[in-house]
């Protein structure tokens, strides 16, 4: 983590840059609105296997959706890498491969199961498969329990990141930040933005966009605590109008994000579909690995800078007890200032991960802000370490509870997880009882 | 009942830490809580006695409001039992305790901002048939008792010298004023039994005075007082008896007049090794 | 642009069905928040409870209406109160919060999800529940009625609405001046003095967390009956903060705060609702700035920005006092 003082150097220039990006956002960003009443989305791969075994996607297959009538709502014809998808709004639907568009001597495996019917409810994205002739089916394969938990583990991991911030500044101010779920949003929009989108014709691969969004990321959540919440504070504002404060943010700026980018679900251009890496016991796409490395190294890294930096010590002590850091000398509005810009930043990486190994939405952060909640519950509120290990054991508990709930209901298994701690140990895995009196 | 008859209750009380008393109101055995390393409070035995004034005198820092808060439920202990009126008090919720009879103040006080202060006068009387939902839609229900309890309250504001405020919001008192109402407060709950957390810090000497009066008649009609003070004149004009705590531990107990000269109190307030005999008002 | 529209729709908000449902929502919300200092933020789902413990039983169950109703406005939000508070309710204020809003959450994958769809018709949600309802309107359903505004069937919800607004607040107003009253505000002040002088803070404000949530419920149950669909759309997390909003506009903790909130607020949303779609159909907006479905959005907008500027500048609402905000010892 970079010293507080870079920080503060860097503030003002990044500041410009989130302004023009902020302009930008508004004069660019509505191309992707055009489908705005597309609620949900319905997408596949095609693939064949060549001589060697390996899987390829059959390019210009034409599939359609349609009504229980046949009137069609949408079609796609599959990309080179047999990729498809269709954008449609809430409802029963039949997809239909047109056979005649498979290339000659392919024709699908399960003939009988073609039109598939999916019901889709908004903000889905579901996966129709259409296993062709002698090509392998496409399955999560190896065995459930392991298979789940490393998808858990993963979710867990970008959980945990997203979630530091908001604890650090729960500790650090008292403030239980709705926002925060924005701030996730917000990063995996921006770098749609430098990725997809493109500023000012320009558009850029997606890592080096990555880095831009977090910079841009930290620097909005600086701004945002200069602007709003150091004000609040100075002015003694009850911690519940800032809480309802926080909740009135969170809904505007999600609905500019809807306003702006529309209902539908995006994806990155880069990493996009990856063939999985089969290990037998569990299957996983390469790209997820190099994220949860990086979740890591990443998590490992702002816990070593909370151990051991002057910054972070001071972090832990604000957190800790915030009068008491003060009359030993600590600049606490600072420390302040630099949990925001680094919990933004960190959230806004957080956003970046979740839509490369997902898909980007207009609601995504307010989604994963209900599991940080979970996670930072049964850490511990308050606590850097407490959001870490919570993060993660919702992760696992969310893609393990799918051995016995449906899969459309997972989340619900980790809120109510959030419900048993509260009833077990409110104060969380790490956390310790209040003062009285 | 006389302050002699009470004096005589302690006759034969050994002065040490833990010393059985004749009738007590409230046993504490092995009272134990620490807030990760620091042990802030750990009692091996105490007794309170009934119907006398026991002051809780030691440094900034003791343990003495966690003792409270431990006695009174507010906080667990993580080892201990408490026994009050012979009765167990581990698995008894805060507010329980309140209604058995023993009622403490905050050291820092609770008045409540946004209420009247006659209305945080009613909220100490105990028992309210208006405190039903069901029958708070029927007002014939309470007004007498309601009635009655404010009569009372306003005596009890008279007392304490706040019956101008009476329609006040309680937020618009000074800080000595909402010490008083907090203790007047704690009275309308009618306890066996009262806690005061530095009842007298900012009170004015003149109405200190009165209120100091005032308790010595409540012992008189046979309630038990257990306060919390710095101020060593209040505690050698009131107290019955003295218990010192130091760093979580009681360290010595005996009637006020011997505790100035106890060597361990010295050594607790001044630190080890100081001869000199401790002034803690006596001689006033 | 058609001018008379933009009243009759304007006076619609400030009277009609929408302000009727979340005046009642903030009422119950005033309980919690305003009297009791519950941060309840699934609002909504008390809302749902009663709008598909009415449904679900007439339309999944087959039962009478009048169950319908006793599930609607005391059983579910019953149950839905103790699960909501009894882990919550002994902890500091933000855990309501957080279990209110993931409730809410729950409320949105449990209502859509196509596997009970057997009993909640999922996104499509319950219709057919509410005839018995509207056989009982003394209005003739194809009239109009009060200066034309209302059609029969909606002049019908409308009286009940308001009796029920009335009656409603005026309980309210009779339980909140008892000593009852009087305890959940010492709690909204400072629970541990509650508790100090006795009072199961813990039971108090489960019983407001109640008796809001069953206000609520009936909000939510005439807007099912109104709408004549139990829909899962009518009751994500966000209508909660309509009901926020409409709180703190009129003023916390006055018993007249909801009602007067409701109205003015849903008189602006109407009011800007149609003035944007008309210049949106007249083409003074372009519709490379906004299209129809975006109309919708800005509502949104609107209302976080209500709550960003009302809890930021004038928390006490309109018919809230500065000096008792001032008494705030935070
Ligand atoms: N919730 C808590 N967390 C951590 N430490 C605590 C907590 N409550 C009390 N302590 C510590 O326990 C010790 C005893 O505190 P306590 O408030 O009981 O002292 P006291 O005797 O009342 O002091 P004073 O006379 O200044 O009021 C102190 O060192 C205090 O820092
Ligand atoms: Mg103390």
């Amino acid at each position: 983590m970079l010293s507080s003082s870079m920080f503060h150097r860097g503030l003002r220039l990044l500041l410009l840059a989130a302004a023009a990006i902020v302009g930008t956002l508004g004069a660019s960003a509505t191309i992707a609105s055009a489908q705005s009443d597309d609620e949900a989305i319905v997408k596949g791969t095609i693939t064949d296997t060549d001589d060697d075994g390996a899987r390829v996607g059959v390019a210009g297959v034409v599939i359609s959706a349609l009504d229980a009538e046949g009137t069609e709502f949408g079609r796609s014809t599959t990309d080179g890498d047999g990729n498809w998808s269709i954008g449609l709004s809430a409802g029963t639907y039949q997809i239909l491969v047109d056979v005649d568009s498979l290339p000659e001597g392919v024709s699908l495996r399960n003939p009988d199961k073609n039109p598939a019917e999916v019901r889709l409810i908004e903000g889905d994205e579901k996966s129709t498969l259409f296993p062709l002739g002698e090509a392998l089916v496409e399955s999560a394969g190896g065995v459930r329990v392991i298979q789940l938990a490393v998808d858990g583990l993963k979710v867990g991991l970008i959980i945990a990141m997203c979630a530091i911030g908001l604890s650090l500044i729960y500790g650090t101010t008292g403030l239980t930040n709705f926002a925060h779920g924005e701030a996730v949003t917000f990063g995996a929009m921006a770098a749609y933005v430098f990725h997809v989108v493109g500023v000012f014709g320009f558009r850029m691969p997606l890592i080096p966009a990555t880095v831009i969004t977090v910079v841009i990321c930290g620097a909005s959540g600086g701004l945002f605590n200069r602007l709003v919440w150091a004000k609040m504070r100075r002015r003694g504002a009850s911690l519940i109008a800032a809480l309802v404060m926080s909740i009135g943010f969170s809904i505007l700026f999600r609905y500019v994000m809807l306003f702006q980018f529309g209902g539908r679900a995006g994806f990155y251009d880069d990493f996009r579909l990856q063939t999985k890496w089969d290990f037998g016991v569990f299957s996983i796409a390469p790209k997820d690995i190099v994220l949860m490395v990086l979740s890591i190294v990443v998590l490992v890294g702002v816990a070593s800078a909370l151990q051991f930096t002057r910054m972070g010590k001071a972090m832990r002590a604000v957190s800790d007890n915030r009068d008491l850091a003060e009359s030993s000398g600590i600049d606490v509005e600072r420390v302040i200032s630099s949990v925001w810009i680094a919990g933004s930043a960190l959230a806004g990486l957080g956003g970046v991960f979740l839509a490369v190994t997902e898909s980007i939405s207009w609601d995504m952060g307010f989604r994963v802000l209900l599991l940080m909640f979970a996670g930072v519950t049964l850490g511990g509120l308050g606590t850097a370490y407490g959001a870490l290990f919570g993060s993660i054991i919702v992760g696992l508990f969310i893609q393990l509870s799918t051995l016995v709930i449906p899969t459309d209901m997972k989340n619900v298994g980790a809120l109510i997880m959030l419900v048993l701690i509260l009833l077990v140990r409110p104060q969380g895995l790490l956390g310790r009882r209040e003062r009285i009196g | 009942m006389t302050a002699d008859n009470t004096l005589n209750r302690f006759a034969g009380v050994p002065w040490e830490p833990g010393a059985a008393k004749s009738d007590p109101v409230l046993v504490v055995d092995g009272v134990r809580r620490a807030f990760g390393g620091l042990v802030a409070v750990d009692v091996d035995h105490l007794e309170v006695q009934r119907g006398a004034i026991t002051a809780l005198i030691g440094p900034n820092g003791a343990g003495k409001t966690t003792f409270f808060n431990l006695l009174t439920n507010f906080d667990t202990p993580d080892a201990g039992t408490r026994r009050f009126e012979g009765q167990e008090l581990s698995r008894v919720p805060a507010h329980r305790v309140a209604s058995l009879g023993m009622v403490r103040t905050f050291q820092l006080t609770k008045s409540l901002s946004k209420m009247s202060v006659i209305d945080n006068m009613l909220l100490g009387a105990t028992h309210q048939r208006g405190e039903s939902l069901r029958r708070s839609l029927l007002p014939f229900t309470w007004r007498g008792q309601e009635a009655a309890n404010t009569a009372r309250a306003d005596e009890l504001l008279e007392r304490f010298k706040l019956s101008h405020m009476r329609n006040e919001y309680a937020g618009t008192l000074s800080g000595g004023q909402r010490k008083l109402l907090e203790m007047a407060r704690a009275l309308m709950v009618e306890p066996t039994m009262v806690m005061l957390d530095e009842p007298m810090a900012g009170v004015n000497p003149a109405l200190k005075q009165s209120l100091l009066d005032h308790v010595k008649g409540l012992r008189d009609l046979g309630m038990t007082v257990l306060f919390v003070e710095h101020d060593m004149d209040m505690v050698q004009e009131i107290s019955d008896w003295v218990v010192v705590m130091a760093e979580g531990r009681i360290i010595a107990e005996g009637p006020p007049s011997s505790i100035g000269e106890n060597q361990a109190v010295v050594d607790a307030y001044l630190g080890a090794h100081h001869d000199a005999p401790l002034d803690l008002g006596e001689d006033r | 642009m058609d001018w008379g529209a933009i009243l009759e729709n304007t006076i619609r908000g400030l009277i009609g069905e929408q302000f009727i449902y979340f005046a009642l929502a903030a009422i119950g919300l005033n309980i919690h928040f305003g009297f009791t200092g519950l941060l309840n933020f699934g609002q909504a789902v008390f809302m749902a409870a009663g709008a598909y413990g009415l449904s679900m039983a007439v339309a999944t169950l087959g039962l009478n209406f009048w169950l319908g109703l006793v599930l609607g406005i005391i059983v579910f939000p019953l149950i839905l109160a103790l699960i909501m508070g009894v882990p919550t309710l002994r902890l500091r204020s933000d855990y309501l919060a957080i279990v209110t809003i993931a409730a809410s959450e729950m409320f949105r994958i449990i209502a859509r999800s196509p596997s009970l769809d057997r009993w909640t018709g999922s996104s499509d949600g319950l219709t057919g529940f509410a005839n018995t309802f509207y056989e009982l309107s003394p209005f003739d359903r194809s009239q109009r009625y009060f200066f034309g505004i209302f059609i029969g069937n909606q002049m019908w919800v409308v009286l009940v609405g308001w009796v029920a607004v009335v009656l409603v607040s005026v309980g309210v107003w009779a339980v909140l001046r008892s000593p009852w009253g009087r305890v959940l505000r010492a709690i909204r002040e400072d629970e541990d003095a509650a508790r100090s002088l006795g009072k199961n803070a813990y039971w108090f404000k489960m019983q407001a967390l109640i008796l809001g949530g069953v206000i609520g419920a009936l909000g939510g149950m005439l807007r099912a009956i109104g709408t004549q669909s139990a829909q899962p759309q009518n009751f994500i997390t966000d209508v909660t903060f309509f009901a926020w909003v409409a709180l703190i506009l009129g003023g916390v903790a006055k018993v007249g705060g909801p009602i007067l909130g409701a109205a003015i607020l849903y008189g602006i949303l109407s009011f800007t609702d149609i003035l944007l779609r008309q210049m949106v159909e007249a083409g003074i907006i372009s519709t490379s700035v906004m299209d129809g479905t975006q109309v919708g959005q800005v509502r949104f907008m609107l209302i976080g920005l209500g709550l960003v500027l009302l809890a930021a500048f004038r928390p006490q609402g309109i018919l809230g006092s500065k000096e008792e905000m001032a008494l705030d010892d935070r």
